[in-house]
């Protein structure tokens, strides 16, 4: 837990001064379509343009760094794994084959390798959005704007308590922790794997109970207030949608349309340099 | 306060949930042969909540939790992991009448329907779910997705079977036995 968690900064640009809802709608529409492409030339484009908006998001280096190498770790298992696992997967995919090294199942193939690349690409296309979207967008007001566009409100508020206890959980899962060690319980990663376990079940225990209680405490004061009594209610984060949230929202669909027209056109989402 | 609608309890349950599921995200212990999958606590919680707190809870922590959780800590979601997580919630949680956790009476018949429904919904969202997602949304080579599916079936029915059932077990011990108060006549 010792890992740097993503969280919101103020900074007044104008990425900040859209909706959370706006942000929202082109996280979805970017993310649906780094998923659904795999045609080399829009992940190429939607990588540069997501440096760009990165760059004017004025986000700093320090505040997503440590996150970045740990998705650069995982990206590269994960490579590793697909070859280990199919290393001529590219070659099912694009239909021909050509062997740039070595031969048997692990011979190097060009195929092979603009399929992995093709991953990388569409990792690297999402992961500066989620970043641009954590680090802009406030909680309160985010929940706030989910109200907006037709999501209950009663659904927009459990959000929002998650939003708003993630820190507080993670204080009480520390304090835990700490008073464990100090029982002397080893919580270190050279245990081994059933004292582990014990160890585990050592925190999970008080910090699950300790929250259910939470769950009583809150849900009872909100009952005294009378949550939930009317269809509607307001939100004291809410701010209207403006011109620049529209033009966001609708240059994200437009885009997303346009950029899966152009993958399906030729019949495969696959982009093939080898014909 | 009734069955179908969401109950404030519900709301706070499904909010607070979320982010134990959130926090719980780094508490697990990998598993050194396949890459990226781990004996994962926040999948016992999970189970936990879903058995407590019905299909709608398990629903919104599986899916709210598992997309913040990989977002706060990885940067990425990984959306072809994180509905799995949601059907599993929905899943466990429809059979909410058979557990009688809250209502104190979570004993060995309970223990027992439990467990063989959290391995059947395991086994539909990590070995039929996460695989068939991950070769429609990633195009990942087909062996190594039902690999990684089927080593998070056992890690996760695991986990589950050991921490999960401890939790309800405790959990439904201190809630009271519904029988143990009678209405005056």
């Amino acid at each position: 837990m010792e890992r740097k968690l993503l969280t919101y900064e103020e900074k007044d640009t104008w990425i900040d001064k859209l909706c959370g809802v706006t942000k929202l709608v082109f996280f979805l529409c970017w993310s649906v379509t780094s998923m659904m492409t795999y045609d080399t030339r829009i992940l190429v484009l939607m990588l540069v343009l997501s440096l760009i908006i990165f760059k004017i998001s004025r986000t700093r280096w320090d505040q997503v760094g440590s996150v970045f190498k740990f998705i650069l770790l995982f990206l590269i298992i994960n490579l590793l794994a697909i070859y280990l696992f199919s290393p001529a997967e590219g070659v099912k995919i694009y239909g021909t084959e050509t062997v740039l090294a070595g031969s048997g199942r692990y011979a190097l193939r060009a195929e092979q390798l603009f399929y992995e690349f093709n991953i990388m690409l569409k990792y690297f296309t999402v992961v500066p959005s989620i970043f641009i979207f954590i680090v802009t967008t406030n909680p309160s007001e985010f929940a706030a704007s989910m109200n907006r566009v037709g999501i209950s409100y009663k659904a927009g508020y459990s959000v929002a308590i998650a939003l708003r206890y993630i820190p507080d959980i993670q204080a009480d899962f520390r304090k835990i922790r700490n008073a464990q060690m100090a029982r002397g319980i080893e919580m270190s990663k050279k245990g081994k794997l059933v004292d582990r376990i014990k160890s585990t079940t050592a925190i999970i225990f008080p910090l699950v109970f300790s929250s259910m209680g939470r769950i009583e405490t809150i849900s009872t004061a909100m009952e005294l207030r009378s949550f939930g009594k009317h269809r509607k209610r307001t939100w004291y984060m809410a701010r209207p949608l403006k011109r620049n949230d529209y033009l966001v929202i609708a240059i994200s669909v437009l885009f997303m349309i346009v950029a899966l027209t152009i993958t399906y056109m030729d019949g495969s989402r696959f982009y093939n340099p080898f014909v | 306060m009734k069955n179908n609608k969401f109950t404030i309890q519900q709301v706070v349950a499904a909010g607070i949930g979320t982010a134990l599921f959130v926090v719980l995200t780094e508490t697990q212990i990998p598993v050194v042969i396949v890459p990226n999958t781990a004996l994962q606590v926040r999948a016992a919680l999970l189970a936990f909540l879903s058995a407590v707190y019905g299909p709608v809870v398990g629903g919104i922590v599986g899916l709210l939790g598992h997309a913040l959780g990989d977002a706060f800590f990885y940067g990425s979601v990984w959306w072809s992991w994180v509905v799995p997580d949601a059907v599993f919630g929905i899943l466990v949680g429809l059979f909410v009448k058979q557990y009688k956790i809250r209502e104190g009476g979570f004993g060995g018949k309970e223990i027992a329907i439990f467990n063989v429904i959290q391995i059947v919904a395991n086994a539909i969202a990590w070995v039929l779910c996460a695989p068939v997602l991950d070769i429609l949304i990633y195009a990942e080579p087909a062996n190594k997705v039902f690999g990684q599916g089927a080593v998070a079936f056992i890690c996760n029915a695991i986990m589950i079977a050991v921490l999960g059932t401890l939790l309800c077990f405790a959990y439904s011990k201190i809630m009271t036995k519904t029988s143990s108060l009678q209405k005056e006549e």
